[in-house]
């Protein structure tokens, strides 16, 4: 049985006058996979975003409710978001490496914190590397650009660049949506592989996707949080007819 | 009656080819002229040598130096706080009504002919100030006279880095700042180059503005208080007072030769440091 990570409470997000996300509550475990699926703008990346706080760069944001991470808000006043997203990293929609070397941007969050031993930064590269299984494949070639390799490549890549600062969540924004079917198996095999180490949070557009690796589930709908629970139930035996309803396929 | 599209089609590539080749050759003469009338009165001794007699005879050393020199001090001047400008109005200000009015300001600035701000040089920094004709009056001058262009391309420059790298960076734990000094301007490079490579431009073919503020000294200046004459003030001198053509020519040719080398040199640097940064 693992830890909570993660509290959310009474979560309110307004984007101006429309309300994005209404009083959802949800917990993530420590090292399990945790999906939230539901339709286009039913306000799931809104909330991933909440919890590195990247909502805070778009201007007319305002957020009321809780979210603790290790038992602190990470909304109370005095809290560094810097360090809170050194913590709580993401994965994006699009693979986005920057227009550098493969190395330069697995070292990328290393420099940005001031480390510049160049040894450590090596080690961290490669370690970062491996543990995101692109370590053999780019061994030889860490000074080439990172925007020649495949797009599951940069993806991976951009997992890697996060796995130097190293993070204890990772946030992923539909890792998948811009791959091809082989290229998410492999992307969800290193998922399943990551979980080990780390805390995942994935929103998923693939309703498959969320039934094979995810552990916890919720459905969200319009700003609600329908349904939230174990996979296994949720995918078996929702509660809600809603969720039903989305999951057969009649909705969404 | 319609005409037909391949009438059209065949018409509008040959207006639009034709347009090109007027625009292209009317530059190709203008530099070639320039540079046959004025080549052949141009060796090491012109170049670097002291003139004599006002500059009826003898070299331009003096002035290419001075040409070198304003607009290395103007855009010195110009490119940090032309370059915070920018940096602050697109990543620190929101679009409000103030930073509209700004871009507008700045817009206008831009547009406005060079001999005003030569006229504000001379009653701010040559009368007010008691710098007298020098070149840093000259150096200040321009660089207000550029710093709308570096502000502007600067900005727009800025604003084209994808934000999905911003946004990458500060998911990564940056601050504003370090994503501005990492990020936005190693990729908005070019472009601040390009507005860069336009002030200088500019800088170097000013004449009006710097003969108010630089004066048209033709001794070696020896600080930024002494006065200094261009190469295009050089040339507007020999010309209008009829003291030497060829030398006039001769100077000119030199200005066009060392605008290109200027312009080479810029690319040149900015390619080397893209090509090491994404290699």
């Amino acid at each position: 049985m693992s830890s909570t990570v993660i509290s959310i409470q009474n979560l309110d997000l307004f984007y101006g006058a429309f309300q994005a996300l209404k009083q959802v509550p949800m917990t993530v475990r420590g090292r399990h996979i945790t999906a939230l699926i539901g339709p286009s703008g039913c306000g799931k990346s809104t909330l991933l975003r909440t919890i590195n706080r990247m909502n805070d760069l778009i201007p007319g944001v305002r957020v009321t409710g809780s979210i603790l991470l290790d038992g602190k808000d990470i909304y109370a006043a005095g809290t560094d978001v810097c360090a809170l997203r050194k913590r709580v990293g993401m994965v994006f929609q699009r693979p986005n490496p920057f227009p550098l070397s493969i190395y330069d941007n697995v070292a990328f969050g290393l420099r940005v914190a001031g480390m510049s031993d160049r040894c450590r930064i090596e080690s961290v590269v490669e370690h970062s590397l491996k543990g995101a299984w692109l370590w053999d494949m780019l061994k030889d070639k860490l000074d080439h650009p990172a925007l020649g390799l495949p797009l599951d490549q940069q993806q991976r890549l951009c997992v890697a660049r996060l796995l130097a600062v190293e993070p204890e969540v990772i946030l992923m924004d539909e890792p998948c949506s811009a791959l091809d079917p082989i290229s998410t198996a492999k992307i969800e095999e290193l998922m399943l592989e990551l979980k080990k180490k780390y805390t995942i949070v994935i929103v998923t557009h693939n309703m498959q996707q969320a039934a094979r690796i995810s552990d916890y589930s919720g459905y969200m709908l319009l700003g609600d949080m329908i349904e939230f629970g174990e996979t296994a139930s949720i995918f078996t035996t929702p509660k809600d007819k809603r969720t039903q309803d989305y999951i057969s396929g009649r909705y969404g | 009656m319609r005409v037909s599209p391949k009438i059209t089609q065949v018409l509008a590539v040959t207006v639009l080819g034709a347009a090109t080749i007027l625009t292209v050759a009317v530059l190709v003469f203008v530099i070639v002229f320039v540079l046959v009338k004025g080549l052949p009165w141009v060796d090491w001794e012109f170049l670097f040598s002291y003139p004599q007699d006002m500059g009826k005879s003898g070299g331009i050393f003096p002035t290419l130096v001075g040409t070198f020199l304003l607009p290395l001090l103007a855009i010195a001047i110009a490119l940090p706080l032309g370059l915070g400008t920018a940096v602050y109005l697109t990543e620190y200000t929101r679009e409000t009504q103030l930073t509209r009015t700004l871009r507008f300001g700045t817009d206008c600035l831009a547009g406005i002919p060079s001999i005003i701000f030569g006229l504000f040089g001379f009653i701010f920094f040559v009368v007010k100030l008691k710098m007298g004709w020098c070149l840093l009056s000259g150096a200040l001058t321009l660089a207000i006279m550029v710093l709308p262009t570096i502000i502007r391309t600067s900005e727009e420059a800025i604003r084209a880095v994808p934000n999905a790298y911003r946004e990458v960076s500060f998911s990564l734990g940056a601050t504003r700042w370090e994503t501005v000094l990492k990020v936005v301007l190693p990729n908005a490079l070019p472009g601040i180059v390009t507005g860069v490579i336009l002030s200088i431009g500019r800088s170097i073919g000013e004449t009006a503005a710097v003969i108010f503020t630089a004066g048209s000294s033709l001794r070696m200046p020896m600080s930024v208080f002494d006065s200094v004459r261009t190469m295009s003030v050089h040339f507007y001198i020999l010309a209008r007072e009829g003291i030497s053509n060829e030398n006039a020519y001769a100077t000119a040719a030199v200005l066009i030769i060392s605008v290109l080398l200027v312009n080479l040199a810029a690319y040149t640097m900015m390619h080397r440091f893209i090509a090491k940064r994404s290699k």
